[in-house]
């Protein structure tokens, strides 16, 4: 492949994964156009990009969800790249699929990769075909409750019902007796309609302390490799809270399978840019399986960044440009460990209610091995329309019980007036046993949190 | 005597539980304490808007997908 570099890239975000797009092109030499709602006037990737354009009131539909309006704004001010950060339109197969059509490189992995993946059923198909195991389950949806009865039979109790067409923790349900099976799977059906516009849903066998694992894939057309793995399983409402790499206690041979997993399953996509592969791991049996296949940058991504001292986005903007990897598997070791802290505006003593509104003071973090990923300055808003994430305080350290005690030492540091957030919370998190001695599944924070 | 229903959170009002769906609630509509008369979405989580009285829905007073204030009156009740 030729490489053909890219010279000026649409962000099409917002909040710090739109700042960490731009500052990633600025370092290539590349221009970058950032695209903002009425609520976003003010935010800080307008104020960071080369150029700004207005696309659209404040609710995401009519703006950072407006595909037309983006593709517009690429063509009107110059573009020939569009990064689209994760969220809004990043897994969106039309969408990557269109600014191919207009000229425009979609920063992500072709559109046949995205809409495969994002069929969580049909990409549950591939996984197994590619020789990566998967949950006991209904591969190809359930159509009927016949079908389902029967197929529940062979799974066991309790199972999940999941939309296909979901993800990201949502669109699930947990079934814990079959007298229950009839009337959740029309509820699923029917939230599956209203959130996804699609009733397709699944069964699948539900482990009762798993851990989720996730193992970072980069493509480049020609080869796959991997960037080892993430533990991911401090969340709340199957949203992730904190993450940490490498993953603490896990057997070498454990760690091998999933990278090994993951990259056959990228590599039977010929996946090209960054992706990630989810893997639940069970506590009793030590056995794991593949969930979904995220084809996007990822929230987290800062903590492989961190213990393998590569930078992917630049990674990403170089690949779209039709450049080779920069880096070997062999060459890639990684060092010490990391931690991610997610800043949400949320109330966690009022069952995480959002909490929009005006940071009136703010204080950072700063010192050693401590990287700072928000938008936010004193006086900013935190407009109601988008996600919580309002920062992320990433930490590295030489081992984990160092980077603990720096996280927890940055943490004392921040000090954020006007709204609430998940801080606090997260500060006591990071002192309890099972996080220290990295002894924790998915239920853990929610068992925690109701105590 | 005629009641107000107020938007317990800042967010985006929603007459409907789904695009294509029917509105919860129009005006003649009878409602006890529980009925669900809307929906408020901010920073993507859906939160259900109770009655929290039992009447018949007077006034809507606002339009469906319109930014909305804490405290702001959504609908008049006649009780």
């Amino acid at each position: 492949m030729s490489a053909r570099p890219l010279k000026r890239v649409l962000v099409a975000n917002r909040g710090e994964i739109a700042m960490r797009v731009i500052r990633a092109a600025a370092e290539l030499g590349l221009d970058t156009v950032a695209v903002y709602s009425q609520a976003d006037r003010d935010a800080g990737h307008v104020r960071l990009a080369s150029e700004a354009v207005e696309i659209g009131p404040p609710p995401a539909p009519r703006s950072y969800l407006d595909g037309d309006a983006i593709i517009a704004a690429a063509l009107a001010s110059g573009c020939d790249a569009v990064h689209p950060g994760y969220g809004f339109l990043a897994e969106n197969a039309a969408f990557a699929a269109r600014c191919a059509a207009e000229g425009l490189r979609f920063v992500g992995p072709q559109p046949e990769a995205i809409s495969l993946m994002g069929d969580k059923a049909a990409a549950r198909e591939t996984a197994s075909s590619a020789g990566v195991p998967v949950v006991a389950g209904t591969p190809g949806g359930i159509a009927t409750v016949a079908e389902a009865t029967e197929a529940a039979q062979r799974i066991g109790f309790p199972l999940l019902i999941k939309a296909a067409a979901g993800g990201g923790g949502r669109g699930i349900r947990i079934v814990d007796r079959p007298e229950d099976l009839d009337v959740q799977l029309t509820a699923a059906r029917n939230e599956a309609r209203a959130a996804f516009g699609d009733d397709t849903v699944y069964l699948e066998r539900y482990l009762a302390s798993a851990r989720h694992v996730e193992v970072q894939v980069f493509g480049d057309g020609v080869e796959v490799l991997h960037l080892f793995e993430r533990e991911c399983s401090l969340q709340r409402r199957r949203q992730k809270l904190v993450e940490e790499a490498l993953a603490p206690n896990l057997s070498e041979t454990l760690r091998d399978g999933l990278h090994t997993a993951a990259v056959a399953l990228a590599r039977a996509v010929a996946y090209e840019g960054a992706g990630t592969v989810e893997f639940l791991v069970d506590r009793d049996t030590g056995e794991y399986f593949f969930i979904e296949m995220n084809t996007r940058i990822q929230v987290e991504h800062p903590v492989t960044e961190m213990i393998c001292g590569l930078d992917l986005v630049r990674e990403q903007l170089r690949q779209a440009g039709g450049f080779p990897l920069s880096f070997s598997q062999a060459g890639v070791v990684p060092r010490g460990a990391a931690i991610e802290m997610r800043i949400n505006a949320e109330d966690p003593a009022n069952g995480f209610m959002p909490c929009p509104g005006t940071i009136h003071d703010l204080d950072l973090p700063g010192g050693p091995g401590v990287r700072i990923a928000t938008p936010m300055r004193p006086g900013s808003v935190v407009p109601p329309f988008y996600d919580s994430l309002i920062a992320k305080i990433i930490v590295w350290d030489v081992d984990r019980p160092a980077v603990l005690a720096r996280a927890r030492r940055a943490l004392g540091e921040l000090r954020i007036e006007g709204i609430k957030t998940t801080a606090p919370l997260i500060r006591e998190l990071l002192s309890t046993r099972e996080v220290v001695d990295g002894d924790y599944d998915t239920g853990f924070v929610e068992r925690w949190h109701r105590t | 005597m005629s009641t107000d229903i107020r938007s317990p959170i800042p967010g985006v009002f929603y007459r409907r539980p789904s695009p294509e769906a029917d509105p919860f609630v129009e005006v003649g509509s009878a409602v006890e304490a529980d009925t669900v008369v809307a929906l408020v979405e901010v920073m993507k989580q859906f939160f259900d808007v109770p009655a929290g009285v039992t009447g018949t829905i007077a006034t809507v007073e606002i339009p469906d997908a319109e930014m909305v204030d804490a405290g702001q009156v959504l609908f008049t009740v006649n009780q």
